[in-house]
């Protein structure tokens, strides 16, 4: 079997069959209360997010949704965030922070919404503001990344001390189909695009970006979710023990490094 | 607030404009068609003009132009100058484009940075360069605005910045976009000891520079007319396929809906910037 190209994972981490970030909630973690709302405008549903527990440990869960059947994807907005589902997100960080309770999000979404509303309402404006505030959230964060990592509007939602990536989800600045109608006014090219723009898991994890890459053999069975689910036991236990200091000035350096080794003179 | 009729046609650059006006006689002088009032300006009296035509439509400024324009006269110090990103991810056409680029537009890099005096008052500033690829944001971009926080915090200074951008820099792919986050912890930082950031966004401030350090200023002021967003008007108008009301993503647009504080016209940003540097000065003692 030839190896995937960029393009092939590109259309792998789009698929509707994909598991979506309700299905992650259910099968990892049990007692989901979901919380809604951003306490300023609306509740968004592209932006699920409550408190579990993850073995017994009470955690806060965020996650970006897609859906699956066309009438629950209309409903989500396709996992298209407004400015609301980032507030939302960030509410319920700090209300983590405040109790003392780790986050855990999954990131799924080809960009935050472009709507007329979204801009309105700043949503340029709430995904700076997560950047900023998730950089110092006193609590540990950890985000997987389970389809499309698309540029900002997952960002929004992966400022974490670990980032992890599913074998066939994506991570980029721009989608393929952008940049190719970019560079080569043919959103045709995004095959060649998608290639260019280094955004497989494997390409994120070689430039330092992630840290950990789950393999899909088993995608949505349980031994899939049971992997990701002792991978977070382990790490949130080894990143507990850090002192909150610690905790984000690690998580300072490890964004701080990112393209270091790119630049020239200086 | 200068209330500024601004029209839909696109904007050109203040050289694409002059190239587009023939000069019949040598002796006679250049002038500039104004895309907003459409009348031909006298280059020179725009030059006196801080590149304002007489309708008030602001033309973009290059970074050196409006350092020399805001600073006191030779309190500008230049920090990391020679710092340049590299074509890392071999990007196709990216290394002709920043060759192409450093020749054009007498700038290494999309962003120069460094410490000056405005007014009197000492800070660290960074400006944007519209001609260096639009002042799209990749390592070099984000790893400038990074030290210049750092340097800011280390010192106690306030930080101004000037944006305008198209975004992330496409070429250096999810390295660029990691430049949001690394800006916004740095401007984290510099706040959490209680220092000031002021922003000046100018046209255009879009992508993931108004997704990251260009919101993130204590207080956020813009030029009039200049274009702020987070998503391109065109894309959204593809996406939503609704008209785009009058004045859509215009600073104007923005002060309306509640995310800048002022809008300050270029004739007026020294004598602002300067008080609120002096009225934030030595930053705030928290107590913590």
């Amino acid at each position: 079997m030839a190896a995937k190209t960029a393009f092939d994972r590109v259309q792998l981490a789009r698929a509707n069959r994909r598991p979506t970030g309700r299905d992650y909630i259910k099968n990892i973690f049990t007692d989901f209360f979901q919380l809604h709302g951003d306490r300023r405008f609306a509740d968004d549903p592209a932006v699920v997010g409550g408190v579990a527990l993850l073995n017994d440990r009470p955690v806060t869960v965020i996650a970006i949704e897609k859906g699956h059947s066309s009438q629950e994807r209309i409903a989500c907005n396709f996992g298209s965030a407004n400015p609301e589902g980032y507030r939302k997100a960030l509410r319920l960080m700090k209300q983590a922070e405040k109790f003392h309770r780790p986050v855990i999000c999954f990131v799924d979404t080809s960009g935050a919404y472009c709507g007329i509303g979204a801009e309105e309402r700043g949503q340029g404006q709430a995904i700076a503001e997560n950047l900023m505030e998730m950089m110092a959230l006193k609590t540990p964060v950890i985000s997987i990344l389970i389809g499309e990592g698309g540029s900002g509007g997952a960002l929004a939602l992966a400022v974490a001390d670990q980032v992890w990536m599913l074998e066939n989800s994506i991570y980029s600045v721009i989608s393929p189909e952008g940049c190719a109608s970019i560079l080569w006014k043919d959103a045709g090219q995004a095959a060649e695009a998608a290639a260019s723009l280094r955004l497989t898991a494997q390409d994120a994890f070689d430039n330092g970006i992630i840290e950990r890459i789950f393999p899909e053999k088993y995608l949505g069975q349980y031994r899939f979710y049971k992997e990701i689910k002792t991978a977070l036991t382990w790490k949130l236990s080894s990143l507990s023990s850090l002192s909150v200091e610690e905790l984000t000035e690690r998580r300072y350096q490890r964004f701080r490094k990112i393209g270091t080794s790119n630049l020239i003179g200086g | 607030m200068a209330v500024l009729k601004f029209s839909n046609k696109p904007k050109n650059e203040l050289e694409k404009s002059k190239s587009a006006v023939p000069m019949p006689q040598a002796q006679k002088e250049p002038v500039v068609n104004c895309p907003n009032c459409h009348k031909d300006i006298p280059r020179s009296r725009l030059s006196n003009n801080l590149l304002v035509c007489t309708c008030g439509y602001h033309f973009r400024m290059s970074a050196r132009r409006r350092i020399n324009a805001i600073v006191d006269k030779g309190t500008f110090v230049e920090h990391d100058a020679t710092l340049i990103s590299s074509d890392v991810l071999e990007f196709p056409g990216y290394k002709q484009k920043l060759f192409v680029t450093r020749e054009h537009s007498n700038e290494v890099e999309g962003v120069v940075t460094g410490t000056a005096k405005i007014g009197g008052e000492e800070c660290c500033i960074f400006v944007m360069e519209p001609s260096f690829m639009m002042g799209s944001m990749g390592t070099a971009v984000g790893e400038k605005i990074t030290r210049i926080f750092e340097y800011a915090t280390e010192k106690k200074m306030s930080v101004v910045g000037f944006t305008v951008s198209g975004g992330a820099r496409m070429q250096e792919g999810l390295l660029s976009l990691m430049q949001m986050a690394k800006t916004s912890g740095a401007v984290k930082r510099h706040s959490l000891e209680g220092l000031f950031y002021l922003t000046i966004l100018t046209d255009p401030t879009t992508g993931g520079v108004t997704a990251s350090f260009a919101m993130e200023g204590d207080i956020i002021l813009a030029e009039p007319g200049a274009t702020v967003g987070f998503a391109g008007a065109r894309v959204i108008e593809q996406t939503t396929r609704e008209k785009l009301p009058w004045g859509f993503q215009k600073s104007e647009f923005l002060l309306e809906h509640g995310f800048v504080d002022a809008i300050v016209p270029r004739g007026k940003q020294k004598e602002k910037i300067s008080y609120l540097l002096r009225i934030h000065k030595g930053g705030v003692d928290c107590g913590c």
